[in-house]
């Protein structure tokens, strides 16, 4: 069944439809309204899921969605446009530029904990590089799922973008066809298998994985509104987003002071008991729910720490002085639950951090800016945020993805675009101009290797900055030593002043 | 433990201490790696001429030449590359400091190919160094003598424990594969790129993989066939057709195949005497394997020009194959070898679909003084990269990506390029812990009101060129408004 849908797909990909902009436009447009007339639909659906609140669905997923769509609608004509390069002197007279064009047919295997963005955003990339797309969103958010099988044919062209649901088996059998490049986000685990699979088609992946994104936070710095942001970041989506701060880092002289102001802010934003707030949201399912429960054991929070199997409820738990070895250290945690490991300073920090694997991101909490660019300089992630949290997701303009374990390829944005193209090369000469060749050809001698030498210099025009200042700085002492020249010669050849300019110049000076 | 352990083991250790972080480090390296080919030429052309029969001038030409380049322009460009670059932001990130920072992946593992040992295993390497990563080299084997030179002489230009080389055979490509790096770049053949791949993935490491294919040359009938032809011979029998990028076939109508015939064999007289198995810039098969390998594929088809061969040098003659079809042995594989078969088509389209049958080429080859049909091949077909007029010369342009697509590889290099493949490109953002109050819009307890505002702020686009040019404008009103004032008054 899924191998004649991605064959169907593939012929609609080869007839050539979508090579012209309109058309990618229009599916463009077409999944913006999508998002538009049926938010209600997937609001309800995302509270079947994981109890979403009403308002946390278009705040996290849906204006994301639109803001990407918008960009790539705006921006289409520039990112699909020829990309003229630098050229040498031998083809200097030459056509070189990189065209990207589309790969073929994509498969995009989606996440649970936000099913929406984390399976459209990476079809928007596909849609406006000109693929084809097979959407393969994720079993464990099930009612999204279904929802979005039954939408997106109805908006989007469903032999070019078909919907495939189904669990483990379904998606092996996916990955045993060939694809011009999978986009998977989840775990590396998975991630490991997805990339088995397409080794066997030598097919390109982009993985978006996940691990324990550290959060140090400075003995000097504003805690109050630290651990506010650090709250926010953390118990959204009760704690299931791939770049939630996983664990605090801090010094044993603040713990005190942050436990107690996540307290404050908890009471802020979910009031006494989390349980009866809407905003709240819920573990997705039994197994999830007894995977984070069992990371608890054998440790006393000292924030929350009450659960509720009936309704997979975790409360906002935080648990200071965990040490490194304990099992709340060795994965990650994608639930509502804080620990905080103490380290006596930035430097013992770092050295924690760069003895686990290269997390998905890295966040700072420090007034001292000098000292968080150390921090940034001595360790390696994904992405890094100072002062806050999560928030370089929502900048399209910077490339969201993860480094070894973390991840490979980036997105978003116009790196979706560029993720989902081969670039490629161009070069267009001419067939006159033969003798500027004669230098490659055998038989091979000294003279001629030196000629070819000079050719393959670039660039013919340095274009560098300090080049363009001496190159202003030389015209404009040139043109004044011009002038001077001028003058002088003016009054050597005796050039009675009769003109009124300089009758103002000698009155000025006598 | 292994030996290749115990090298991945002190490469990484050198790299954790910190020492490439430094740019002038990799200067100092790039500089080292720039001395070694100038320094000894004559030995790296004497073990390129052992391995393939390469004149020295051909190894200058096609070997040393680009490699120099690339390292000055490294050495040139490295502070620029290695820079935070800025990104454009949004209202909400409108005083914060947002940027790219380029940063070294780790312990890269480079392996070579045979038919240009140096430039194919050392050009990544320049990219390897500039990007601040430590390297492990490893040669490839068939082409030995150069393998030999590297491992002896490299170590006394760079330093030995970040950029080790490690020779040896499968069974120690197999070893190193095991063990873990954190970018691996293979060149060589689609069948040993899906056992690297496949290796790459149990540890999750991105992979660059510069493959082969059968790079097709279509030929219109109204262009210049004398230029035209004389362009292929040269692109095919450099290296005696053992390079990634020759043009492995042509397509072209029936009624100029004659003519291309004739052409081609003109321009092998030219370039390589009556008899270029005397002849020194025409090189060998680099081994008996292949040797055997490329006269087999040779059964079946009508031999137009050469044919000629002698296994006890591994010499095969510039050798042009006519009425070849789709089915003949020599359109099974990518030749790799001096076959240049010709197939026959009635037209372009006929040609795009041929081309489009098989898997995707690292090049497409197109002649013609029709742009339109430039634009309409490029348009129909996929390939790693598009030629027009000319063979290889794309390689030399460091501005242009080189590498692949589908079976012909994936990911690319050279110049920049080389840089930003083996580097991590990681997203910054610095705000501050003032201003809180704006984020409240994000927090719970969640209302209609707070929602619209987060919409207003996410989804509002700032042009920060127009927002500029608008404010210049402004001052210049202000400053002209100012001016007139001033003279009217006086007036």
């Amino acid at each position: 069944m899924d191998r004649q849908t991605v064959q169907r797909t593939r012929e609609a990909f080869l007839s050539g439809r979508t090579r012209p902009l309109e058309f990618r436009l229009q599916q463009l447009h077409a999944l913006k309204r999508m998002i538009n007339e049926k938010e209600t639909e997937i609001s309800t659906a995302l509270k079947q899921d994981i109890n979403r609140s009403q308002y946390d669905t278009p705040l996290l997923e849906l204006i994301g969605i639109e803001n990407e769509i918008k960009l790539a609608i705006d921006k289409l004509a520039v990112w699909a446009a020829p990309r003229p390069v630098e050229r040498n002197l031998l083809t200097i007279s030459d056509e070189v530029y990189i065209q990207p064009e589309p790969l073929g047919v994509v498969l995009i295997i989606g996440a649970w904990n936000y099913p929406w963005a984390l399976t459209l955003v990476p079809l928007i990339g596909a849609i406006a590089a000109g693929n084809a797309a097979v959407v393969k969103p994720s079993e464990l958010s099930e009612y999204s799922s279904l929802l979005l099988r039954a939408l997106l044919p109805r908006y989007l062209d469903k032999d070019l973008y078909p919907v495939v649901t189904g669990g483990v088996s379904e998606t092996q059998e996916l990955l045993r066809l060939r694809f011009d490049h999978v986009f998977y986000t989840g775990s590396s685990t998975v991630g490991k298998l997805v990339m088995e699979a397409a080794a066997r088609h030598l097919t390109p992946v982009t993985l978006e994985l996940g691990g324990k994104s550290p959060c140090y936070i400075d003995k000097n710095c504003d805690i109050r509104t630290a651990c506010r942001r650090i709250t926010w970041g953390k118990f959204v989506n009760c704690g299931q987003t791939c770049i939630a701060p996983d664990f605090i880092l801090c010094e044993p002289c603040i713990q005190g002071q942050v436990v107690e102001c996540i307290r404050q802010t908890l009471l802020e934003f979910y009031g006494a008991d989390p349980k009866c707030s809407p905003d709240y949201g819920r573990i997705v399912n039994q197994r999830h729910f007894n995977r984070v429960i069992g990371l608890m054991e054998g440790y006393t929070p000292v924030v929350g720490g009450q659960s509720d199997a009936s309704q997979c409820y975790i409360a906002p738990t935080v648990l200071k002085d965990v040490p490194p070895q304990s099992r709340m250290m060795q994965e990650e945690i994608f639930g509502p639950l804080l620990p905080i490991v103490t380290v006596s300073d930035m430097d013992d920090a770092i050295h924690f951090i760069n003895e686990r694997e290269k997390p998905l991101a890295l966040y700072i909490f420090c007034s001292d800016k000098k000292a968080s660019k150390k921090m940034i300089g001595e360790t390696t992630s994904g992405g890094v945020t100072v002062n806050d949290v999560m928030m370089h997701y929502t900048l399209s303009s910077l490339p969201f993805g993860g480094v070894g374990q973390s991840g490979m390829g980036r997105y978003h944005g116009k790196h979706t675009f560029d993720q989902l193209s081969h670039q490629r090369a161009c070069l267009i000469r001419s067939l006159g101009m033969e003798s500027v060749n004669l230098a490659r050809y055998p038989p091979q001698d000294r003279r001629r290797a030196r000629r070819v030498r000079m050719a393959l210099r670039s660039p013919l025009i340095d274009m560098s900055k300090r080049t363009f200042i001496w190159a202003v700085t030389a015209t404009i002492i040139g043109f004044g030593l011009f002038i001077s020249l001028l003058v002088i010669l003016l009054i050597a050849s005796g050039l009675n002043c009769t003109c009124w300019y300089w009758r103002g110049f000698y009155n000025y000076f006598y | 433990m292994s030996r290749e352990q115990l090298v991945v083991q002190r490469a990484r250790k050198s790299f954790q201490t910190g020492n490439t972080r430094r740019l002038e480090y990799r200067i100092h390296q790039l500089k080292g790696l720039l001395r070694f080919i100038t320094e000894r030429r004559k030995d790296i052309a004497d073990s390129v001429k052992r391995d393939l029969g390469k004149s020295e001038h051909a190894t200058d030409l096609f070997e040393t030449l680009g490699l120099e380049g690339e390292i000055k322009l490294a050495i040139e460009k490295l502070a620029e590359w290695a820079a935070p670059r800025p990104v454009e932001k949004n209202l909400l990130t409108l005083l914060d400091e947002v940027y790219i920072q380029p940063e070294p992946l780790g312990v890269v593992l480079i392996i070579g190919a045979w038919n240009y040992p140096w430039a194919i295993t050392l050009q990544p390497l320049v990219g390897a160094i500039a990007a601040g990563n430590a390297a492990v080299i490893k040669p490839s084997e068939v082409s030995s003598h150069s393998a030999t030179v590297m491992e002896e002489l490299l170590p006394q230009y760079l330093d030995k424990d970040l950029y080790p080389v490690v020779t040896g055979g499968v069974s120690e490509t197999q070893e190193l594969l095991k063990q873990r790096f954190d970018h691996i770049f293979y060149t060589g053949n689609s069948t040993v790129g899906k056992l690297v791949m496949g290796a790459a993935a149990r540890h999750l490491t991105p992979v660059t993989l510069e493959l082969g294919g059968k790079s097709p040359c279509y030929i219109d009938k109204n262009c210049d066939l004398t230029i035209a032809c004389r362009r292929i011979t040269w692109g095919k029998f450099v290296n005696c057709g053992q390079t990634c990028i020759a043009p492995d076939y042509i397509l072209c109508e029936p009624s100029i195949q004659d003519r291309v015939v004739e052409e081609i064999k003109k321009s092998i007289k030219e370039f390589y005497t009556d008899n270029p198995k005397t002849f020194e810039d025409y090189g060998r098969i680099i081994n008996q394997r292949h040797f055997k390998r490329v006269m087999a594929l040779m059964e079946g088809s009508t031999v137009a020009v050469g044919g000629e061969s002698d296994e006890s040098q591994c010499y095969i003659a510039p050798t042009v194959l006519k009425d070849v079809t789709e089915t003949s042995k020599v359109m099974k594989e990518e030749i790799f070898g001096p076959l240049l078969p010709i197939i026959t088509v009635s037209n372009v389209d006929e040609a795009i679909q041929f081309i489009n049958e098989r898997e995707k080429p690292l090049v497409v080859y197109v002649f013609t003084h029709d742009n339109k049909l430039i634009k309409r091949v490029r348009a129909e077909t996929s390939s790693g990269a598009l030629l027009a007029n000319d063979c290889l010369v794309h390689f030399t342009v460091s501005a242009l990506p080189f590498g692949g697509v589908g079976n012909s590889g994936t990911g690319c290099y050279h110049g920049k390029h080389s840089f930003d493949q083996l580097s991590h490109l990681r997203s910054c953002l610095i705000k501050q812990l003032k201003l809180e109050g704006v984020n409240s819009m994000r927090y719970p307890p969640h209302t209609a009101k707070k929602l619209s505002w987060a919409r207003f702020f996410l989804l509002k686009q700032v042009n920060m060129c127009r927002l500029r040019r608008m404010a210049l404008l402004a001052i210049f009103t202000g400053l002209a408004a100012f001016l007139v004032q001033r003279f009217l008054r006086r007036g």
